[in-house]
């Protein structure tokens, strides 16, 4: 089962995921010189603001994908980049401390996946999820503007049908969709015994600001929050062009969580002092991948990003550009059985799989230091003297800001973590950081 | 720099990388042009100029040796930094994205065989 020259591919679903695994097909077919038919189904333009118009997400382009994408020719430019982030604020009650990471260089991005959120007056900046499936189609994808609502089998091969009688029957079928919408009860029911993801839920808003405001209270800073209120694993702030996204993580969300946190002292320090919750603002409860699919491939058919394997938590469009790559490499080298897909496609979903438990293990201990305050004093020390002496190892700082922006593997963080001079610096600052303790429950 | 421009800002004549110095990065132009020179005793040679997507410092991935020439921001320029360890862990696990990089190289290879056999 190879690909060759008048092959047909269907893409269903034009976010990341889709729209990579359709720029790197096309690009490796023409470095083979086979030509292919790649159709992206893709019901939303990306033009509308609010959630019609959003694949909803917050929105951050890791530092290891911005240079990704880089080496590989990809400019991200300030027309899709809203902001270029630098550094990183870390917020807990028992203080804030900044961390630059060295070289002061803007190599993470924070984008609207969509047209914006709802309200937006300013169309400023293009949609993320548009500029990479403009990328896919300036390699000669087609994109077509519906939804899929069939997709069945004849003699072998899958055959998709749109509500507007779009489709027709393909040598691979490549499901990119998302995990929030009604894409995967499609797959399901195409009958190969396709088992969705674990998924959760999130929390994501966005409130305007202005420029000038953002400038001045978050600046090009990404701003991280761990604080101790039940049920919250993790949140940060994000800031846009005109907006800043809120991103929470935990379990049941709900109005009473989301009112916790944005009333926190930690988070209204952030804002203006006169600034208060706007009535009508942009708000979603997306869903993540937090158990990829156990078998996402089978004969002619392919899942790629969230409705297959993804990173946990974070730097989820970097798991879409390595679950994509990985899909259009073993499709034009190795074939489209689904031998091919598990012999050349699974490991990279399987080496996510594994980096994702790791990451359960850096999460589970983050969410301990949490609930410590003495942990939560020495690890906020151990970072504020990183920072102040520039000379010094950087070891916490550079944990916390792989963790927190998903710029690297859990792998690599945790192996991090169990170095003996950094659990001897821990320990050391858990330590010096006790009579502070005594002084302020003295006081 | 606008606030949504990535990399880092580097003005008129501010060099970016420095002959005889060790580079352990390699980066791409995001927006201006960049020259790049070489200085033999007095003398300095104007090899190319770089613009927007064009890579500089890439031999530094692949070699342990120092700069083989200077470049330096004509008029400002923007510069996005790729890091050696990051990159090399990357191509051990897909080798296709050095693709681009060879690409370049070639191309220079074959620009110096034209300028040798002139």
């Amino acid at each position: 089962m190879l690909l060759d020259t008048g092959s047909r591919v269907a893409v269903v679903g034009g976010g990341p995921a889709g729209s990579f695994f359709t720029y790197f097909l096309l690009e490796m077919a023409s470095r083979m010189e086979i030509e292919l038919q790649v159709d992206v189904y893709e019901p939303k333009t990306y033009l509308q603001p609010g959630p019609a118009g959003c694949n909803m997400c917050g929105g951050i382009i890791s530092e290891s994908l911005v240079q990704y994408l880089g080496a590989e020719g990809i400019i991200l430019d300030s027309d899709v980049v809203q902001r270029g982030i630098d550094s990183y604020v870390m917020h807990m009650d028992a203080g804030t401390v900044r961390i630059d990471p060295p070289g002061h260089e803007k190599r993470i991005a924070a984008v609207h996946r969509g047209a914006g959120p709802r309200g937006q007056v300013n169309h400023r900046w293009a949609s993320f999820d548009k500029h990479l499936l403009g990328l896919a189609e300036s390699l000669g994808a087609h994109v077509i503007n519906d939804r899929v609502e069939t997709i069945d089998w004849v003699d072998g091969r899958p055959r998709v049908a749109t509500k507007k009688g779009e489709g027709g029957v393909y040598d691979l079928l490549v499901s990119a969709v998302g995990v929030s919408g009604g894409g995967l009860k499609l797959m399901e029911s195409m009958g190969i015994g396709y088992q969705p993801p674990e998924t959760t839920k999130t929390y994501i808003c966005e409130f305007l600001l202005g420029e000038e405001v953002i400038e001045q209270y978050f600046g090009s800073s990404m701003h991280v929050f761990l604080l101790d209120i039940p049920r919250l694993e993790f949140a940060a702030i994000i800031p846009k062009g005109e907006f800043v996204t809120v991103v929470m993580l935990g379990e049941g969300i709900d109005k009473e969580l989301v009112d916790a946190f944005l009333g926190s002292p930690e988070v209204r320090a952030c804002f203006p002092a006169d600034w208060s919750i706007p009535e009508e603002h942009c708000r979603c409860f997306p869903s993540i991948n937090i158990k990829g699919s156990p078998r996402p491939y089978g004969d002619r058919v392919v899942f790629i990003g969230d409705c297959g394997e993804n990173r946990l938590y974070k730097d989820g469009i970097g798991g879409d550009y390595r679950t994509a790559k990985a899909a259009a490499k073993t499709a034009i080298f190795e074939g489209v059985s689904e031998g091919a897909f598990r012999k050349y496609y699974g490991p990279t979903c399987k080496a996510l799989a594994t980096d994702n438990s790791i990451g359960k293990i850096v999460f589970l201990v983050t969410g301990l230091i949490k609930k410590l305050p003495f942990a939560r004093r020495g690890m906020l020390r151990m970072v504020a003297g990183e920072q102040r002496s520039p000379g010094s190892g950087k070891q916490m700082s550079g944990v916390l800001w792989d963790t927190f922006t998903g710029s690297s593997s859990y792998r690599s963080v945790f192996q991090r973590t169990m170095h003996p001079l950094f659990l001897g610096k821990l320990v050391w600052n858990i330590i010096v950081a006790l009579p502070r303790r005594r002084a302020i429950v003295g006081q | 720099m606008k606030a949504g421009d990535l990399g880092r800002e580097y003005q008129d004549g501010e060099a970016i990388i420095t002959q005889g110095e060790v580079g352990d990065r390699m980066y791409v132009v995001q927006s201006g042009k960049v020259e790049v020179v070489r200085t033999d005793g007095a003398a300095e040679v104007r090899l190319a100029e770089l613009k927007q997507g064009d890579f500089f410092g890439e031999m530094a991935l692949f070699d342990k040796d120092v700069r083989s020439s200077t470049v330096r921001a004509k008029g400002t320029a923007r510069v996005l930094t790729i890091d050696k360890k990051m990159f090399l862990r990357k191509v051990h696990e897909d080798p296709s994205l050095a693709f681009r990089i060879m690409e370049k190289m070639s191309r220079r290879i074959r620009e110096l065989n034209e300028q040798a056999g002139k």
